[in-house]
């Protein structure tokens, strides 16, 4: 066999290897998917979404209080979270001469790859030792997570928009405080809130920093010292249960749970096409 | 119009916040308490159970219980990091010292049995003390060995590797488990020994009863060990086990009853320590009792009898825990059998109250009687 | 506008009040106001080390550095921690998915960026994209299920059946453990490195892939160029795959079998590793040297997932930095 032919061939096997490599990756998420799905739906019905935690060997229930924790926790969680994101983001895009800033960015990504369960830990050290397990140290856990995805998008959301903007409005006396705030901020805005809306994904479905921060919690919203439901967790505790009744409010949670992640992320990507890609959070 | 856009998501957000708070049902009129617990797994549906039915009639009072094992209530009992812990082991000599007054309330009455996931084999497979605890010595390592088709001559058992299945937290069901291998054989009893924690010769572990029965469910060929409850709500296949009567007792609510029964007269008083006090000890030489289940065993509340020495606790919340326990072992004994439990007999029920009505807050009692 | 003359007003008077040789600005006062805010990414990032340094303040005094190489995790009776098998538990399952996962991710990033049509490019990557976007309990759920039974049931037998008799793959197969847990991880730390493979791949200079087909290259041999162009930041993207795989918590915890052992019997046996154990004990720890032993153990997580991050970072930073422009994770 010449030469010539080996290096067809040699061509031609790595080009199915590589296809195969990304057949194979995506197996296990069309796996996830169709599971969640068709182990989900059964167990989605009105009392599913109105109901809270079943007791043991009870049928029936829900997860209403999951729901209801859940939006409560990530709320809180913005409100701590995004100012600062995009605060820092702001800094960092327009103020970029600053040799702070390279520093900032670079910690910045430090921080984002810090594992989850260490931000609970932190937030447990700081926040449980003092007021106890609450919604508040679960909060700002997740703001923590929050806080260098937001920084990083709403930078690079900014960093989008054309210096001639600027240049214009400082060109007519705008101060930049005023140009970044008024014109820049706008300008940018779908792709901040692109940012924003990921990061809520993101934290919707972290379920260890809750674990340490809050616990297992089967009533309603009781207040913002004590814990709250999580469906995120609600999967883990329910999963790893040998109850029947539990195990299915764990796929219905994960149905929910991944509905809404996918739903936004979707959504984040059909209302930027064209405009850039890579929202990434 | 700009500037305003952002604010008005802000707002939104808000909003929806306030809203999801707002959409619980307030209890405006009474301080919401909540009563921390910790411990076993055991009587975690029961107890579970009994919070759920106690908010409906007291809606202001939110018991709060975390399974964290019985060794896990114990070491939170002695820190005084909860209101109540719940274990199956009563506080041995060295606990009792840690945490003195500590009042031991028997709560309800359950068994220990062996579950197995045998694919083709259903409830009844028989046990003696000695397989058991040869099987999880590790010794006998395949279904079909020849001391348990002895005893199983009807069953067809499968040529496989027994997977053995413990607890990894420190567990009152393992205390009383290994309280009955001990008791049962002395190879046991040199190498392992009784405690909420022993080193297990083989196996793997699992959180909690609940885990137990997970790690059961998930793993073919497998035997673990688990409150009677938890087999029965999984529909996990368990074992008959011989008695010292040489019977092969199936564990169901008569089993467990009248192997308490045997017991029952001579509890401790509330306030005295219970480290001696063991149904599988009494039971196990014991040729004369007929129809028991070898593996029975209460389960304690354990509180200190002088409340204040826990840190944060009022005097609305130390009587909204007596009365919470005072029902439980009352009206809440009505939710025991469906749940596969056994509800304490009247004579417990009296002991009790004598040992509830020791509880005190400042000094004064707290019981109405 | 009013407002802002206003302001400017305020800031001039202050500065000369306080005598300043340049004035203040409404500028230099938004830029310090936001820098504050950056800076707070600081403060958390020294906040949290001093948090875990002082509450693994107990352990660390109790049992210094043999901390590391103690093998024992005795709660209850002795109270003697060590967390060796922890860091073995995560750095052997991490290793695995690497070895699973990087292969897969070079061929996946190549793929979409070489070989794959434009317009299919765009639905796989998103697709791609869409695995990282599953939380990693929802991994775990799948993997309690799905995976373990299917590994169970069809792969590990046969695996046993080859290559039984090398000690790593004999033993009980109960579905979970090590190689299942390595599994997990290699799934999710795919997408991680596709992402960074995929614009290390697209910063590489049309010149060079045209100038390798002039002279009449196949498509395998022009993409050989690629990567060794791209080598360095291939091995960035390698260890910040690791730095994720190390942290990773609820998916390894549902699979892994959460037992503490100095070393499994096989890799079908059952492990542990730190972010697991912190998961699993750290409710349950009712005293203080527990919890802080727990803690000690997150210090330690913590400090092995900087380095690793750090160092993948700088890696990675540098190989982009030659075409300057957005950063991208």
């Amino acid at each position: 066999m010449d030469r010539y032919k080996l290096r067809i061939i040699k061509d031609r096997i790595m080009k199915i290897l590589v296809y195969s490599a990304l057949f194979i990756a995506l197996i296990p998420l069309f796996s996830v998917l169709y599971e969640v799905i068709l182990r989900g739906i059964f167990v989605i019905n009105i009392d599913f979404f109105t109901k809270p935690t079943p007791s043991i060997g009870e049928t029936g229930g829900g997860i209403a209080n999951a729901i209801q924790g859940t939006i409560i926790t990530i709320g809180l969680a913005s409100l701590m979270g995004v100012p600062i994101g995009l605060m820092s983001g702001i800094f960092l895009s327009e103020y970029s001469e600053a040799k702070l800033s390279l520093i900032i960015r670079f910690f910045n990504d430090v921080l984002s790859g810090i594992p989850s369960i260490i931000i609970g830990v932190f937030s447990y050290a700081l926040i449980v030792r003092s007021i106890g397990f609450s919604v508040i140290a679960s909060a700002f856990a997740l703001s923590i997570i929050m806080i260098p995805l937001i920084t990083r998008s709403t930078e690079e959301a900014l960093k989008l928009v054309p210096m001639s903007i600027r240049e214009a409005a400082i060109a007519l006396g705008i101060p930049k405080w005023k140009t970044i705030i008024t014109i820049v901020l706008s300008s940018a805005k779908k792709a901040i809130i692109t940012g924003i809306l990921l990061s809520l994904a993101r934290i919707a479905g972290e379920s260890a920093p809750v674990l340490v921060t809050m616990g297992y919690w089967r009533w309603w919203f009781a207040g913002l010292f004590k814990p709250v439901a999580n469906l995120a967790l609600n999967i883990f505790v329910f999963a790893t249960s040998p109850f029947e009744s539990w195990i299915a409010l764990a796929w219905g949670s994960a149905l929910v749970l991944i509905l809404f992640i996918l739903g936004i992320n979707i959504a984040v990507r059909f209302f930027t096409r064209g405009e850039y890609y890579g929202a990434k959070a | 119009m700009k500037i305003i856009y952002k604010i008005t998501i802000l707002v939104i957000m808000i909003t929806i916040i306030v809203i999801s708070m707002l959409a619980y049902p307030y209890i405006s009129s009474q301080k919401a308490i909540t009563l921390n617990g910790a411990g076993a797994t055991f009587p975690f549906p029961l107890i579970d159970k009994w919070a759920a039915e106690y908010h409906k009639i007291k809606p202001n009072i939110q018991v709060n219980y975390q399974g964290i094992g019985s060794g896990g209530g114990i070491k939170a009992h002695i820190e005084k990091t909860v209101y109540f812990a719940a274990s199956d082991a009563p506080l041995t000599d060295e606990q009792f010292v840690k945490a003195p007054n500590t009042l031991h309330i028997p709560i309800t009455i359950g068994g220990i049995v062996p579950v197995y996931n045998i694919p083709g084999i259903s409830k009844g497979l028989k046990f003696t003390g000695e397989i058991l605890a040869d099987i999880f010595l590790g010794k006998i390592n395949k279904w079909n060995d020849p001391k348990l088709a002895a005893i199983n001559p009807d069953i067809n058992l499968p040529n496989h590797e027994i997977i053995v299945i413990h607890r990894s937290d420190g567990s009152g069901t393992t205390f009383i488990w290994t309280s009955y291998l001990s008791d049962i054989s002395q190879e046991w009893k040199e190498k392992v020994g009784r405690s909420t924690s022993v080193n297990w010769p083989t196996g793997l572990g699992g959180k909690g009863n609940d885990g137990v029965t997970a790690l059961v469910q998930q793993n073919p060929y497998s035997i673990g060990y688990v409150e009677f409850t938890f087999a029965k709500k999984s529909n996990l296949a368990y074992g008959y086990v011989q008695n010292a009567a040489g019977e092969f007792i199936e564990p169901n609510l008569e089993s467990f009853s009248k192997a308490a029964a045997f017991v029952a007269i001579n509890l401790p008083k509330g306030d005295e320590k219970w480290s001696d006090f063991s149904i599988v000890d009494s039971l196990v030489n014991n040729k004369q009792a007929i129809g028991v289940y070898p593996i029975t065993s209460f389960s304690y509340i354990l509180i200190y009898k002088e409340l204040n020495v826990l840190p944060n606790i009022d005097e609305a919340t130390a009587k909204a825990l007596v009365d919470f326990l005072w029902w439980a072992i009352h009206d809440g004994q009505n939710y025991a059998a469906e749940l596969y439990y056994v509800p304490l007999p009247s004579n417990v029920i009296i002991h009790n109250e004598e040992t509830l009505q020791m509880i005190t807050y400042n000094g004064q009692k707290l019981c109405k009687g | 506008m009013k407002t802002h003359q206003k302001l400017f007003i305020f800031l001039h008077n202050s500065s000369i009040k306080l005598h300043l040789k340049k004035p203040i600005t409404s500028d230099d006062v938004f830029k310090f106001i936001t820098s504050l805010f950056a800076l707070s990414i600081f403060l958390i990032l020294g906040l949290m080390v001093y948090e875990l340094i002082k509450e693994s303040y107990l352990s660390i005094q109790t049992f210094g550095l043999k901390f590391l190489i103690g093998i024992k995790w005795d709660p209850a009776i002795s109270q003697v921690f060590g967390a060796l098998p922890l860091i073995l538990g995560t750095l052997t399952t991490s290793a695995i998915a690497l070895f699973i996962g990087v292969p897969i991710s070079l061929g996946v990033s190549l793929a979409l960026s070489e070989y794959m049509p434009k317009n299919f490019e765009f639905v796989f990557s998103f697709l791609i994209e869409l695995l990282a976007a599953v939380p990693s309990v929802i991994y775990g759920l799948w993997g309690i299920f799905i995976l373990i039974p299917f590994l169970r049931d069809n792969i590990y037998p046969f695996l046993q059946a080859i290559f039984g008799f090398i000690p790593l793959f004999s033993g009980p197969i109960y579905g979970g453990g090590v190689l299942t847990g390595g599994v997990v991880l290699a799934i999710m730390i795919i997408p991680i490195i596709s992402a960074i493979l995929r614009d290390l791949f697209s910063i590489v200079p049309i010149s060079q892939k045209e100038a390798i087909i002039a002279l009449g290259a196949t498509k395998w041999e022009t993409v050989k160029t690629v990567i060794s162009y791209t080598r360095s930041g291939i091995i960035g993207a390698i260890i910040l795959g690791l730095g994720r795989a190390i942290g990773e918590t609820m998916a390894i915890t549902m699979v892994i079998g959460n037992k503490f052992q100095f070393l499994p019997s096989s890799l079908f046996d059952a492990w542990y590793t730190m972010a697991a154990i912190i998961a699993n004990e750290l409710l349950e720890a009712t005293y203080d040297l527990y919890i802080s032993a727990l803690i000690n153990v997150g210090l330690v997580l913590l400090f092995i997932s900087l380095a690793v991050n750090i160092l993948a970072r700088l890696i990675v930073w540098r190989t982009l930095k030659l075409v300057k422009g957005i950063v991208r994770e």
